[in-house]
C-alpha cells in the first residue's frame, strides 16, 4: 500500500492506513498462528473431549450418533470388574518391563562404544541400529513370522541344527518350539521384536547425550589418572542422567501403549493364553469387534491414569534429581 | 368421449415419461470390496440395458477399509454410498440401529423373493424384531477338501473318512502316518467351529438362544462335543497349529503340500488354483463335511443406507444383482462366487467338472450342500461371545484347562457382557 506524502509527514496517519497497520500489528499474528490451533482443536483436543464424553455413554458405532445413552460410571466399573481387562494390564506391564529394560541396558553401552571406539563409523553404525525404528511394521511382521514359525521357522531350524552338534547339542531343544502358539513363549517373542525395534532409537538418544558432555571433564579425569571404567562410572553415568530420564519416560509411555508388535505377531488375537493381549489391543478389540465404544473409551482413560501415575512415580524416583542436576 | 380422452392422456403421459426421465439421468454409487467389485463391474452393462437412465459409480475399498468406512458413515450419518456391500461377518453389527433400510417393508418387499434363495441366507440378514437389512448375493457352502493322493497312499477312502468325526480322526491318523511330515488339518480349532455351527435346535443361535440367554457352558452338549473333538485332534498331533485361515503358517503348509484335508467354503478352490496350491492341481478333491454336517463359510450382502437419496435406483440395482439369474451366473463365472439365488445354481455350468479338482463335478455337491445348511440366528453380542469361546478353546487345546472349566469360565464371561 502506498502511503501519501501527507500522511507520512503528518503527525497522525490517515485512519484507513492506520487501521490496517493496527490490524497487522494486533491480529495478524493470531491469523498466522491459527492453522496450528485449528488443527489442534480438530485433531487433538476434540477427539480427547469426545472420548471423555463417550466414556460415560453406551454406544454402538454404526447405529448413528443419536443412539448414545448416558450410563454414568458403568463403563468404568464394567472395565474394573472385567478379568480380561486386568489380564491385559498385567500383560502390558510384563511386556513393558520385559521389552523396556533390555533396550536401555543394551543402548547405553552401545552408545558409549559407538561414541568412544567407532568414531569413523559412527554415522554408519547409528544408521544401521536406527533402521528397525523406521521400518514398516508390516515388513517387520513378515520377517519375524518367518523366523518364529513353528513348523517352517528359521529359529527352530537353527535350534534343531544346533541340537545335532556333538558336545553342545544337549543345550538345545530337540522338539520344535511353538514360539507364538505356546503361552510361555509369546511374551518373550514379542519382547524380542520390541527390543530389536527400539534399541537403536534409545542408542541415538544416549549418543546425543554423550556428545553433550564436555570433553574437558574426561581430560581432567585422565590427568588425575582415572581408568576408563571410572570415567564412565563417575562422569558419563551421572551426566547422562537427564537423557536417561527422557529415554526411560518415553519407553515407559510407549511400553504401556504397546500395540503394533503384539497385534501383528498374534494376528490380533492375543496369542496363546491371551498372553500377548495388551490393554490397547483389548481396547481396540472392544471398539472394533465388540462395537462397544463407551467401554473402550473408558478403558483408554483407565490406561491413561495408569500411565500418568507410573510417569509420576518415575519422575519422583529419578527424574527430579536428574533434571535438577543435584549430583 | 371422456374415456377416450383419459386413454389418450395416459398415452401422452406414457410417451412423455421416458423423455422426461432421460433428461434427468441419475448417478448412484455402490460401495464394494474385492472381488465383489469385479462382479458389479461385470454386471453393469446388463443393468444399463434395463435402466438406461441410471449411471453407477463403483467405489471399491479393501475389505477391512470398506467396512470401517461404512461404520463411520453410519455412525456420523454422512458419506455412505447408495448401495453398500456387507460381508456376512458384519451383518449383525450393522443390523443394530436404524442405519440401513428395512427392505422387508414396502416399496421393497424383499420377502417376496425369499423362496427363490437358499434358505439359510435370509435369516442371516434379519434382525430379531423381523427387520431385513440386506439382500444376499453369494454364499460359501462348506466342503471337506482333501488330497486324493495322500488318502490313496494310506488306503483311506474319502467317504469312509467323512462318515463321522470319529472316523475322520481315526482315518486321519492313518493318512498322517502314511505321509510323513504332513498334517491332517491346519488347526484343530476348525473342527470345533464346524460342530458349533451345526446341529443347532430351531430358534437357537450360536451362543445365545432366542431370549438372549447364554448357551455356552459345560451343560451344553454342542459345546462340550466341539471342544472335545478339537482336543482329540490336537492330542493325536494331527494339526499344524496354523491358527486361522490365511495365517502365514496356514499359507506355507498349503504351498508346501503338507496338508491332507481342509474345511472351507467352495471359494477356497479359487485361492488354491491361483496361488495357494498351484502345484497340486488335480490332487485336491472335494467331499461333504464329516458327520453329515453342513455349514456355511461367509457370504456377501447388499444393503441400502437410510442416508441414500436414490433408494429406488439403489433397490433396482440390488434386485438386478441378486434376483437376476443370468447375472448371478455371470458373477459365478467372474469370481467363482457361489450364487445365493437357487435358480442360478441350476445353470448348466454347475454340472461341469472343476478342472483344478481333477474334473470332479464338485459344484453339484456344493449346490446340494447349500440347500441343507440351516439358518443361524445372529445376535448383536456374537462377536464378543465368539472371541471369548475361541480364547477358551485355545486354553483347552494347549492343555492349560479342561473342557468343563474352560466352558464354565467362558459362559460366565459372556453373561457378564450380555446386558
Amino acid at each position: 500500500m502506498l502511503a501519501s506524502p501527507k500522511s507520512s509527514s503528518g503527525s497522525r496517519p490517515p485512519r484507513r492506513a492506520g487501521g490496517w497497520t493496527e490490524f497487522q500489528r494486533r491480529y495478524a499474528p493470531y491469523i498466522f498462528i491459527s492453522p496450528f490451533f485449528v488443527l489442534f482443536f480438530i485433531f487433538g483436543l476434540f477427539p480427547i473431549l469426545f472420548n471423555a464424553y463417550l466414556s460415560f455413554q453406551e454406544w454402538q458405532p454404526g447405529t448413528g450418533l443419536g443412539d448414545m445413552k448416558f450410563v454414568g460410571f458403568r463403563n468404568y466399573t464394567d472395565n474394573l470388574t472385567d478379568p480380561t481387562f486386568w489380564l491385559s494390564l498385567k500383560n502390558t506391564g510384563i511386556l513393558a518391563v520385559l521389552s523396556g529394560l533390555p533396550q536401555h541396558l543394551l543402548a547405553i553401552p552401545l552408545a558409549f562404544a559407538v561414541y568412544g571406539g567407532l568414531k569413523k563409523l559412527q554415522n554408519l553404525v547409528t544408521a544401521v541400529y536406527f533402521l528397525p525404528y523406521i521400518t514398516s511394521i508390516v515388513a517387520i511382521s513378515v520377517i519375524f513370522f518367518t523366523l518364529f514359525s513353528w513348523q517352517y521357522g528359521v529359529i527352530n531350524a537353527a535350534l534343531n541344527a544346533l541340537h545335532n552338534v556333538p558336545l553342545i547339542g544337549g543345550l538345545f531343544p530337540a522338539e520344535k518350539i511353538n514360539w507364538l502358539g505356546q503361552k510361555e513363549y509369546v511374551q518373550p517373542s514379542i519382547a524380542l521384536v520390541v527390543i530389536w525395534r527400539y534399541t537403536g532409537w534409545n542408542m541415538l538418544l544416549y549418543l546425543s547425550g554423550l556428545q553433550a558432555i564436555p570433553k574437558e571433564l574426561y581430560e581432567a579425569a585422565s590427568v588425575d589418572g582415572a581408568t576408563g571404567w571410572q570415567s564412565f562410572r563417575y562422569i558419563t553415568l551421572p551426566l547422562l542422567r537427564p537423557i536417561m530420564f527422557v529415554a526411560v519416560t518415553l519407553s515407559l509411555i510407549g511400553g504401556l501403549q504397546l500395540f503394533e508388535e503384539p497385534f501383528i505377531l498374534t494376528n490380533g488375537g492375543g496369542g496363546a493364553g491371551q498372553a500377548g493381549l495388551t490393554t490397547i489391543m483389548y481396547m481396540y478389540r472392544t471398539y472394533a469387534s465388540y462395537s462397544d465404544a463407551g467401554v473402550a473409551a473408558a478403558m483408554s482413560w483407565l490406561l491413561f491414569l495408569v500411565i500418568g501415575a507410573l510417569t509420576l512415580v518415575n519422575n519422583r524416583l529419578f527424574g527430579r534429581s536428574g533434571m535438577a542436576g543435584k549430583d | 368421449m371422456r374415456k377416450l380422452l383419459m386413454v389418450s392422456l395416459a398415452l401422452v403421459t406414457a410417451a412423455a415419461l421416458p423423455t422426461a426421465s432421460a433428461q434427468t439421468k441419475k448417478t448412484i454409487t455402490i460401495g464394494v470390496f474385492p472381488d465383489l467389485d469385479s462382479v458389479v463391474k461385470a454386471a453393469l452393462p446388463g443393468f444399463y440395458k434395463l435402466y438406461p437412465n441410471v449411471t453407477v459409480k463403483v467405489n471399491s475399498l479393501a475389505y477391512a477399509d470398506h467396512h470401517t468406512a461404512l461404520t463411520t458413515a453410519l455412525s456420523t450419518g454422512k458419506g455412505a454410498n447408495d448401495v453398500e456391500a456387507v460381508d456376512f461377518g458384519y451383518i449383525a453389527k450393522f443390523a443394530e440401529g436404524n442405519g440401513l433400510v428395512d427392505i422387508a417393508k414396502a416399496p421393497y418387499n424383499a420377502s417376496q423373493y425369499r423362496s427363490q434363495f437358499v434358505a439359510f441366507t435370509y435369516p442371516q440378514a434379519m434382525t430379531q424384531d423381523g427387520r431385513m437389512v440386506a439382500m444376499p448375493t453369494d454364499i460359501g457352502p462348506g466342503a471337506m477338501f482333501y488330497r486324493s493322493d495322500m488318502l490313496k497312499k494310506a488306503g483311506v477312502s474319502a467317504t469312509s473318512m467323512n462318515q463321522s468325526w470319529e472316523s475322520y480322526i481315526a482315518n486321519g491318523k492313518k493318512v498322517v502316518a502314511a505321509n510323513p511330515g504332513s498334517f491332517l488339518i491346519p488347526d484343530a480349532g476348525e473342527a470345533a467351529q464346524i460342530i458349533l455351527r451345526t446341529g443347532l435346535k430351531s430358534g437357537e443361535g450360536l451362543y445365545f438362544d432366542k431370549t438372549g440367554k447364554v448357551l455356552v457352558g459345560p451343560d451344553n452338549a454342542r459345546f462340550v462335543r466341539a471342544f472335545t473333538v478339537a482336543k482329540q485332534i490336537r492330542d493325536a498331533k494331527l494339526d499344524a497349529r496354523a491358527g486361522s485361515a490365511f495365517s502365514p503358517d496356514w499359507t506355507t503348509a498349503f504351498q508346501k503340500g503338507n496338508l491332507a484335508t481342509e474345511f472351507s467354503g467352495a471359494w477356497l478352490v479359487g485361492h488354491m488354483q491361483n496361488w495357494l496350491a498351484k502345484d497340486f492341481s488335480g490332487k485336491w478333491a472335494s467331499q461333504n463335511l464329516p458327520g453329515g454336517t453342513f455349514a456355511s463359510w461367509g457370504g456377501s450382502f447388499y444393503s441400502i443406507p437410510q442416508q441414500s437419496n436414490n433408494k429406488t435406483e439403489a433397490w433396482n440395482l440390488i434386485k438386478y444383482l441378486t434376483t437376476n439369474s443370468a447375472q448371478q451366473v455371470l458373477a459365478f463365472k467372474t469370481t467363482g462366487a457361489f450364487p445365493a439365488l437357487r435358480s442360478a445354481a441350476n445353470d448348466a455350468i454347475f454340472n461341469e467338472g472343476v478342472p483344478y479338482l481333477g474334473g470332479q463335478k464338485a459344484r453339484v455337491q456344493w449346490r446340494q450342500a447349500a440347500l441343507k445348511i440351516q439358518p443361524l440366528d445372529v445376535n448383536r453380542l456374537d462377536p464378543i461371545a465368539e472371541q471369548i469361546v475361541n480364547d477358551s478353546l485355545a486354553t483347552v487345546l494347549d492343555g492349560s484347562k479342561d473342557v468343563n472349566t474352560a466352558l464354565t469360565e467362558a459362559g460366565r464371561l459372556i453373561a457378564r457382557r450380555a446386558r
